[in-house]
């Protein structure tokens, strides 16, 4: 199956990307040190590491955006553009981000063409024949997308493909997917893993950038490793064993921990805290129906889901950012206000939403006033000025708990590594002190060092007597649950009791394929 | 971990005082055009200029940083003391008739203020207007009230407790000064070092991470936006007690300035950057460049180009030094 289109290059070449020898500093710090990497047409690579091991460097490097101080990049087999030639870079490489880079009130058609004009064409914009080739590079590598459609009605997955068709329409036959299925339900992943076949067929050369280990083994050829701005191992993905990749991620951190979980013992749970009935809650980002839910004191509830499935719009109503239609939520047996996450927190309540970069920290200020953002009445006097040395007391010791790595306490948690800025998050809500903890995804998009201590804060949080409820995707997450809550197209659909859990039936269970008892 | 990373503090400092040498410039020109100049009586001249546009810059400069911005400032500086001024004065110098104790004209001020404020604060806020169409339709009202109201006309005669904050001096200093001193540090301070200061820093980083750490956002910026009217009002009286009358335009294209003397002084418009000592460093520079071209001989009608270009080149300067403003 060729799948050239008019625009692509003419001969193949061996590689469409090549970084060789490349090294690149900022300041004193070695962000990559003589790392040499090649995609070939019709491979997909995938790039793992942790979060600064030197991955988004590398792909700055590869998209442009970067110059390598020492070492050379190649793409399509020749030498890489001068930085300032967006429109040849563009044209032979292109990312798609976590986050969305599409023009939401323009129509598909529009940001695949966007400021470039459809072939043969001046300024002025032919509308009708640039739907038609829209449409026709849609039909051209399968796409199922309208291309009139206004990109502000898209899902996440076809946001990616219409940044995926912009790109092999200029002309690009490199692809690099950052954490493209960090957003994407199970069934929209295995349509991606499907597209990337396609592309692959079609000559394109993917770099794969995920946390997730097992999708490397699903879709990818080749890995590689980065660690601390070094290659610390790279090759055939069949040679290389899963436990071999996360040591090579890992470097000399200690082992993991058993993925399994003890079975909690009933009686050394405290009393109801959190006690949800008969929630009822219209959402975009996934409606609830009927939900019942009850967590005891010491008890790690997940709350498991497919994206949409309601699970994340159970944890934001029960904090105060959703008003429910209907239904009621009691924290130590007493009712809370709906709708105020002020009044829903002053009961004793910490959150960690989902979307760290969203409602997670104040980018531009410091770690340790993000880490009091929950506490300022608590570190304030009488008055409500803020005690300097109560604030920096409470940020060091959550700093400490959490291992956050900072240059100092008022760094900008914008300038922190993803793993970081999430350890803030958490560490917000920890700060408080809180009797029941609503956590919605909180280890998504982080390293694996980080992932533990994330997760050991949380089983840390549980065993101290906190009412934890955990909503989750990640089955990894549950292993600090005690009890599991699945939840499909927004009501409660099963219940696991006890763990270690069953991998089959609970994906089971959350894809709705079959009630589990 | 160390508590505080010696470089962002000292980072921090040179982005507020960015403008300090350009003040410094500002000054060695002005002697040169003038011998005037370094004289007491026209530098005190030069603050009390700058003394009612630095209420109006307090005064939006907390509104900036949690994110939002009022134009209708300016009209609430023009609005409220000529309420209170209409209502006191007789008929002869253009008031209303009623005569009223000027203690009540000055309640009338600071109710126009908190009125103008606390609607502004609940329908950008609450009812989610945005911002920027709403609170320009405001100030094209207040400010249409203050001329229709008026007929192009000028309240004058106004009693001794009505023009005293722009009349009087402490210690051979201004009122005005004072108290436009005494605002900045209020600010500086409770910005610093108040729990709902630094939430407002917070709200202005990211407000729906202020929301979900259980900041009250919204009480606080229609708080923030009825402050800032109040603010704007109390500035108004001390134009009006310096000119000791309220003229139809007072407030007319304030905003302007005070837009500009913000932004150069380092309070981003994105909201969450910025502190209140580098906008007075904006109202000082804005203030000596006033003065500096009324001393030198540039035509009245020029005085708005020079104004702009010189805002500019501050801009300019500043992005050179390396902050990211504007």
């Amino acid at each position: 199956m060729q799948r050239f289109s008019s625009t692509g290059p003419a001969t193949s070449p061996a590689t469409v990307g090549e970084a060789e020898n490349v090294s690149k500093s900022f300041g004193e710090t070695h962000a990559l040190v003589d790392v040499s990497l090649t995609v070939q047409p019709g491979e997909c690579h995938a790039l793992v590491g942790r979060n600064g091991a030197g991955k988004s460097t590398l792909v700055t490097l590869f998209t442009g955006l970067n110059r390598p101080d020492r070492g050379a990049i190649r793409l399509a087999g020749e030498a890489a553009p001068s930085l300032a030639d967006r429109g040849a870079w563009l044209a032979r490489v292109a990312c798609v981000y976590q986050r969305s880079m599409v023009v939401p009130p323009l129509t598909v058609a529009e940001n695949v063409f966007l400021n470039r004009p459809v072939q043969g064409e001046g300024a002025v914009i032919n509308w009708r024949r640039m739907r038609a080739e829209a449409h026709e590079l849609m039909l051209e590598w399968g796409f199922d997308i309208d291309v009139d459609q206004e990109a502000a009605t898209l899902t996440v997955e076809q946001r990616q493909i219409v940044e995926i068709a912009r790109a092999l329409s200029i002309g690009a036959r490199f692809l690099i997917l950052d954490e493209p299925t960090a957003a994407l339900e199970k069934a929209a992943v295995d349509r991606l893993f499907e597209r990337v076949r396609r592309l692959r067929e079609g000559g394109v050369g993917v770099l794969y950038i995920s946390h997730h280990l097992e999708e490397i083994y699903e879709i990818c050829q080749r890995v590689s490793v980065l660690r601390d701005g070094e290659l610390v191992l790279s090759g055939r993905v069949g040679d290389i064993s899963q436990a071999k990749l996360v040591a090579a991620m890992v470097g000399s951190a200690p082992p993991r921990r058993a993925t399994e979980i003890e079975a909690v013992r009933v009686d050394s749970l405290g009393g109801t805290k959190l006690e949800v009935k008969q929630l009822t809650v219209a959402s975009r980002g996934g409606s609830v129906i009927d939900v019942d839910l009850s967590v005891r004191a010491g008890e790690c509830v997940g709350l498991v889901g497919l994206r949409g499935s309601g699970t994340a719009t159970v944890a934001d109503a029960v904090v105060g950012l959703i008003k429910p239609r209907r239904g009621s939520i009691a924290i130590d047996g007493s009712p809370v206000p709906v709708g105020s996450v002020h009044a829903t927190l002053r009961r004793g309540v910490g959150y960690v939403p989902q979307d760290r970069h969203a409602r997670g920290f104040s980018p531009q200020l410091g770690v340790d006033e993000n880490l009091t953002h929950a506490v300022l009445d608590r570190i304030a006097d009488r008055f409500g000025f803020v005690s300097a040395r109560r604030r920096t007391r409470i940020a060091q010791e959550e700093a400490q708990v959490l291992q956050i790595v900072a240059r100092s306490l008022d760094q900008p948690v914008s300038s922190l590594s993803g793993g970081n800025q999430q350890k803030v998050v958490v560490g917000r809500a920890l700060a408080s002190k809180p009797s029941v903890l609503v956590a919605v995804n909180p280890t998504v998009g982080v390293d694996v060092a980080s992932k533990e201590a994330l997760l050991d804060a949380l089983g840390r949080a549980r065993d101290e007597g906190v009412a934890v409820l955990l909503v989750s995707d990640d089955f990894e997450d549950l292993r600090v649950c005690t009890r599991l809550v699945v939840m499909v197209r927004g009501r409660v659909t099963a219940q696991f009791d006890r763990g270690p859990w069953d991998r089959q039936k609970l994906i089971s269970a959350v894809e709705g394929l079959e009630v589990a008892v | 971990m160390a508590r505080r990373d010696f470089r962002f503090v000292v980072l921090n400092w040179f982005r507020e005082l960015t403008l300090v040498p350009v003040i410094v410039v500002m000054m060695f020109a002005g002697s040169l055009v003038n011998p005037v100049f370094f004289t007491t009586s026209n530098l005190i001249n030069v603050a009390e200029g700058g003394a009612a546009l630095g209420m109006v810059v307090v005064a939006e400069s907390l509104i900036l940083l949690t994110g939002k911005f009022d134009i209708s400032l300016q009209g609430t500086f023009g609005l409220a003391p000529l309420l209170g001024a209409w209502l006191i004065a007789p008929k002869a110098s253009q008031g209303l008739g009623t005569e009223w104790n000027p203690w009540l004209g000055l309640l009338v001020v600071l109710l126009v203020g908190l009125a103008v404020g606390t609607f502004n604060g609940l329908l950008v806020i609450k009812a989610n207007f945005n911002a920027f169409i709403f609170t320009l339709a405001m100030s094209i009202l207040l400010t249409g009230l203050q001329l229709g109201w008026l007929g192009g006309q000028t309240v004058y005669n106004l009693p001794e407790a009505y023009i005293y904050l722009g009349a009087e001096s402490w210690f051979g200093v201004p009122v005005a000064i004072w108290l436009t001193i005494a605002a900045f540090a209020a600010a500086a301070l409770f910005l610093r070092y108040h729990r709902i200061g630094r939430a407002m820093y917070a709200i202005g980083g990211n407000l729906e991470a202020a929301r979900a750490a259980g900041i009250q956002v919204d009480r606080i910026r229609i708080g923030v936006f009825i402050v800032a009217s109040l603010l704007a009002a109390i500035g108004g009286l001390m134009q009006a007690g310096r000119v000791t009358a309220v003229t139809a335009g007072q407030g007319s294209n304030l905003i302007f300035g005070v837009f500009a003397a913000a932004v150069i002084g380092g309070i981003s418009l994105e909201g969450g950057r910025g502190r209140v000592v580098g906008a007075l460093t904006g109202v000082i520079l804005l203030a000596l460049v006033t003065n500096i071209l009324t001393l030198s001989d540039v035509s009245s009608t020029w005085i708005d180009a020079v104004d702009g270009a010189i805002i500019l080149i501050a801009l300019g300067l500043a992005k050179l030094i390396g902050t990211e403003r504007a």
